[in-house]
Parts: C-alpha cells; sequence; structure tokens
C-alpha cells in the first residue's frame, strides 16, 4: 500500500524531469560518423571514380538492391557504365561497403530520404557519385594496385618494386 | 434552461478537452511532449479526433445482436449526463437540487454499467463478453461500499442534496477533514466505476483487445469514449461537492474555485494512470469485498456513533 503511494509520487516528480523527446524537423538526432544512412560512391584524392566495377557490392547484398555493368577506357581502367542503387529495397545492412575493396561505395549519416513515389528512390550513377573521398581521404587503388592501365605500367606503383626479369641471370 | 444547456455544453466540452489534457499530462509524467503540432499547445488535435472518429465506418458486425448493440453506447451518454444534473457548479447553478440528490447519482451510475454490460453480450465476441462480465462483477462489488463511503457525508450533513451538502460544509468545515475515510472509499469506488485505470478490467487491453467495446467502430465507439471521460468529470465534481466544500472558496467566484477542485481530482485520475499497474481480478474482487466495505462499515459505524452522541 504504501509502495503504491511512494509510485505515485515518483511518477509525479517526473514532470519535473527534462524531457527525452528530440522535436525531429526542427531537432536533429546525432548520428555518428559510421552511420548506415544513404550510399554514395566516392572518388580518389586525384577526382576519379573509384569504382572498378568487380561486382562485389551486387554479390554482398541480401535484397540485390545494386546493379552495375562494368566497362572499360581507353587506358584500361574499369569504371562501371551504369551504377543503379534501388534504396526503396535497401536495407543499409552496410554489406557493400564491407565488400568493396576500393573504398568506393561508402554508407553515410543521412537517412532523410523519403520520395512520394517509389521511382523516385532508384537512383543512378549521377545521383551516387560525390566530388569527395568520403571516409578515406588519401587511398587511391589505381595509385597502389599492380594493375597496369595507361600511363602507368607494372612496377610503377607505391611500394611497388620493378618487377623480376625472369630472363636474366643477375641477382 | 441556461443552466441546464451550460452545464451541458460545459460537461461535453470538459469530456472532450480531456482528450487532450489526459494525452499531454501522461506525456508530462513520462518524459514525453504529446499531441503538440495541432494548434497551440496541440489544443486543435481534439478537433482533429472528433473529425477522424466522425468519419470512420460506422461498423455493426453482421452476428451482433443489432438492436442492443446500438443501444449500449447511448446508455452510458445517457446516464452519465443525467448524474449530472443534480451536481451544484455554484450557487444556484444547479439543473434540478433534488432532495435526493445524491442517490439519484447512485442510481444513475449503477445504471450505467448496463451499457457495458449489454454491449459485451451484444457484440457476441467472447472477449467483450468477458469483458462485459467483469464490469458487471466489479460494479457490483464496488457499487456497494461506494454508497456506503457516502453515507458519513450524509449523516453530517444530514441531507441527501448536494447542494445542502455543501451549505452544510460551509458551516462547519469542508468533510474531507472528519470524513477522511469516507474520502479515501469514495475515491477508489470512483475510479472502479468509470472503469479508469488501474482499475480498467472491463476493457484491459492486453488481456481482452479492447474487451467489452472490442467490436465498437466510429462514433458508438466515440460515446464509450466520451462516456468514459464524463464519468471521471463527474466523479471528479462529486468529490468536490462532497468532501472539498463544492463552490466554497475565498477571493474567487464560486465557479472558479470548483473547476479548479475538478481539475485537481481529474489530473490525479491521470496521475493514478500514469503511475499504477492493474491488479489481477481476483485481486480486485477480494480488495472490494474483504477490506473496502468492512472498511465503509465501520466508517459509518463510528461517524454515527458520533453524530448520535452530538445529538444526545
Amino acid at each position: 500500500m504504501l509502495s503504491l503511494l511512494r509510485t505515485i509520487g515518483d511518477v509525479f516528480l517526473h514532470a519535473f524531469r527534462p524531457r527525452v523527446t528530440i522535436q525531429y524537423p526542427e531537432q536533429k538526432a546525432y548520428l555518428s560518423a559510421r552511420y548506415r544512412g544513404r550510399i554514395i560512391l566516392s572518388r580518389d584524392p586525384d577526382g576519379g571514380e573509384r569504382c572498378v566495377a568487380c561486382y562485389l557490392c551486387a554479390v554482398a547484398c541480401p535484397v540485390d538492391c545494386i546493379a552495375l555493368q562494368a566497362t572499360e577506357d581507353a587506358t584500361g581502367r574499369r569504371y562501371p557504365e551504369f551504377f543503379r542503387i534501388n534504396f526503396s529495397r535497401c536495407i543499409y545492412c552496410g554489406y557493400c561497403e564491407e565488400a568493396c575493396p576500393t573504398y568506393a561505395i561508402q554508407l553515410t549519416p543521412d537517412v532523410e530520404m523519403s520520395e512520394f513515389r517509389r521511382q523516385d528512390m532508384v537512383y543512378e550513377k549521377e545521383d551516387l557519385l560525390i566530388d569527395g573521398v568520403g571516409k578515406y581521404p588519401d587511398y587511391n587503388f589505381w595509385r597502389v594496385a599492380g594493375v597496369k592501365i595507361g600511363g602507368k605500367d607494372k612496377g610503377e606503383a607505391e611500394r611497388e618494386a620493378p618487377p623480376v626479369d625472369l630472363h636474366s641471370l643477375l641477382p | 434552461m441556461w443552466a441546464l444547456l451550460g452545464i451541458l455544453f460545459f460537461a461535453l466540452n470538459i469530456a472532450a478537452g480531456l482528450i487532450w489534457l489526459e494525452r499531454r499530462l501522461l506525456a508530462l509524467w513520462q518524459d514525453r511532449y504529446g499531441p503538440n503540432r495541432v494548434g497551440p499547445f496541440g489544443l486543435l488535435q481534439v478537433v482533429a479526433d472528433m473529425i477522424k472518429i466522425f468519419t470512420k465506418e460506422d461498423w455493426i458486425p453482421p452476428f451482433a445482436d443489432k438492436w442492443v448493440f446500438i443501444l449500449a453506447p447511448g446508455i452510458v451518454m445517457v446516464t452519465v449526463l443525467m448524474g449530472f444534473a443534480v451536481v451544484p457548479f455554484a450557487s444556484g447553478i444547479v439543473v434540478s437540487d433534488l432532495n435526493i440528490g445524491l442517490l439519484f447519482f447512485l442510481a444513475m451510475s449503477s445504471l450505467g454499467v448496463y451499457s457495458v454490460v449489454l454491449a459485451g453480450w451484444s457484440s457476441d465476441n467472447k472477449y467483450a463478453l468477458l469483458g462485459g462480465l467483469r464490469a458487471a462483477a466489479q460494479m457490483l462489488s464496488y457499487e456497494v461500499f461506494m454508497g456506503l463511503a457516502l453515507m458519513g457525508t450524509v449523516m453530517l450533513a444530514g441531507s441527501f442534496s448536494l447542494g445542502a451538502i455543501v451549505e452544510a460544509q460551509a458551516r462547519s468545515m469542508w468533510f474531507i477533514i472528519p470524513q477522511f475515510l469516507g474520502f479515501v472509499l469514495f475515491l477508489i469506488a470512483g475510479l472502479a466505476e468509470t472503469r479508469r485505470l488501474p482499475f480498467d478490467l472491463p476493457e484491459a487491453e492486453s488481456e481482452l483487445v479492447a474487451g467489452y467495446h472490442s467490436e465498437y467502430s466510429g462514433m458508438k465507439f466515440g460515446m464509450f469514449f466520451v462516456g468514459e471521460y464524463l464519468g471521471i468529470v463527474l466523479i471528479s465534481s462529486l468529490i468536490t461537492v462532497l468532501f472539498l466544500g463544492g463552490w466554497l472558496g475565498p477571493w474567487l467566484p464560486g465557479l472558479v474555485w470548483f473547476l479548479i477542485k475538478v481539475f485537481a481530482f481529474i489530473s490525479f485520475f491521470i496521475l493514478l494512470r500514469a503511475a499504477l499497474p492493474r491488479p489481477r481480478f481476483d485481486q480486485l474482487m477480494g480488495w472490494g469485498w474483504k477490506f473496502m466495505l468492512p472498511l465503509a462499515l465501520a466508517n459509518l459505524l463510528v461517524t454515527g456513533a458520533i453524530v448520535a452522541a452530538r445529538v444526545h
């Protein structure tokens, strides 16, 4: 019986506590830098596209919301011809980001992407591609990868020794 | 005539406004805001809710007993509004100051149970029926000591008329002091009578879907809803009249004092809803018969002895 009265008193005292509600459109909740929100495609520090169209993100995606088509430019660099994410299917699991070998696809702390028409939730490459480097400022896949492309031969990448000449006897 | 219209207008508007007040107060005690978007302080939420409930489909299930199903929500409104007829809001502002006003109120609140029982029965739904059965049992057991708890007040005032009871308090003191036990008992019985939490066993959402009004929708449901809020206003008004001196109070006009007291009790009822869990049904019945009823009888006995001793 006394505990009932104490409960009533304690609940009444909650009238003087601060309220926990966030008044959403005016106030915004804090989303950490690693929050899994809207997906973007980043560029390397030189301004080139990071995506090499390896399809790993599309394979990792549990809801199959990523569609892309690989192609090559004149210098032999692979890039996606189109890259399409259907955000009305996306579950923001972040598996694509984990699968990406070039840090190209990244999730951002932005969740405000409601649309009236479902078709507007399908983002094309020009919607996804940003001008910045995202979470990895210094990384450039083509500069460290041992792949030969136009303007960079084998052994010319950073921290890479020239290839061993198998036909020579010299050490 | 003007008193009648005024009280009808006042009671119905307060009952509607309580939709907003209850949600805001519950939110306050749960560290939230509650409805605060529609209009200033969210006050127009009441209008929005009304528009919603009036435009909902008014569905009568094909398996229901049609006429009883339609009648039931009307009974709750009628009986509660009839109860307001004997409540003096201020000196002279009363629809009908019957000399048996208190008995009239008790009779009307007992009749109100029919609405719940008939609603539960005519819905032809096991949860609704269980709710109706619970309502019948709960009302029976709490009605008994509700009346008995008030008899101490009646003895002290020497009248069943609510106006005379307030005037008796003007001569001596507010009856909450000599009749504190009666006040507590009537408060608890009043809670059970209006089927408010923690005594909402007839509708017990977590056990019986929505209890007796599971099958109701649209304005028929709305009438149960408004009936419940009217019941809170009525019980708060009666507590004010019987134990807190009704319109009595210094400086301010009588009506203002009455409203202040009534709103304090309405807020207290909402606080109880925010704070207390629902008892088990056997606990509820056990409390009523084994604890409250003997206490009410003892209160009656002691008060009677004191009044008799004072007379002789």
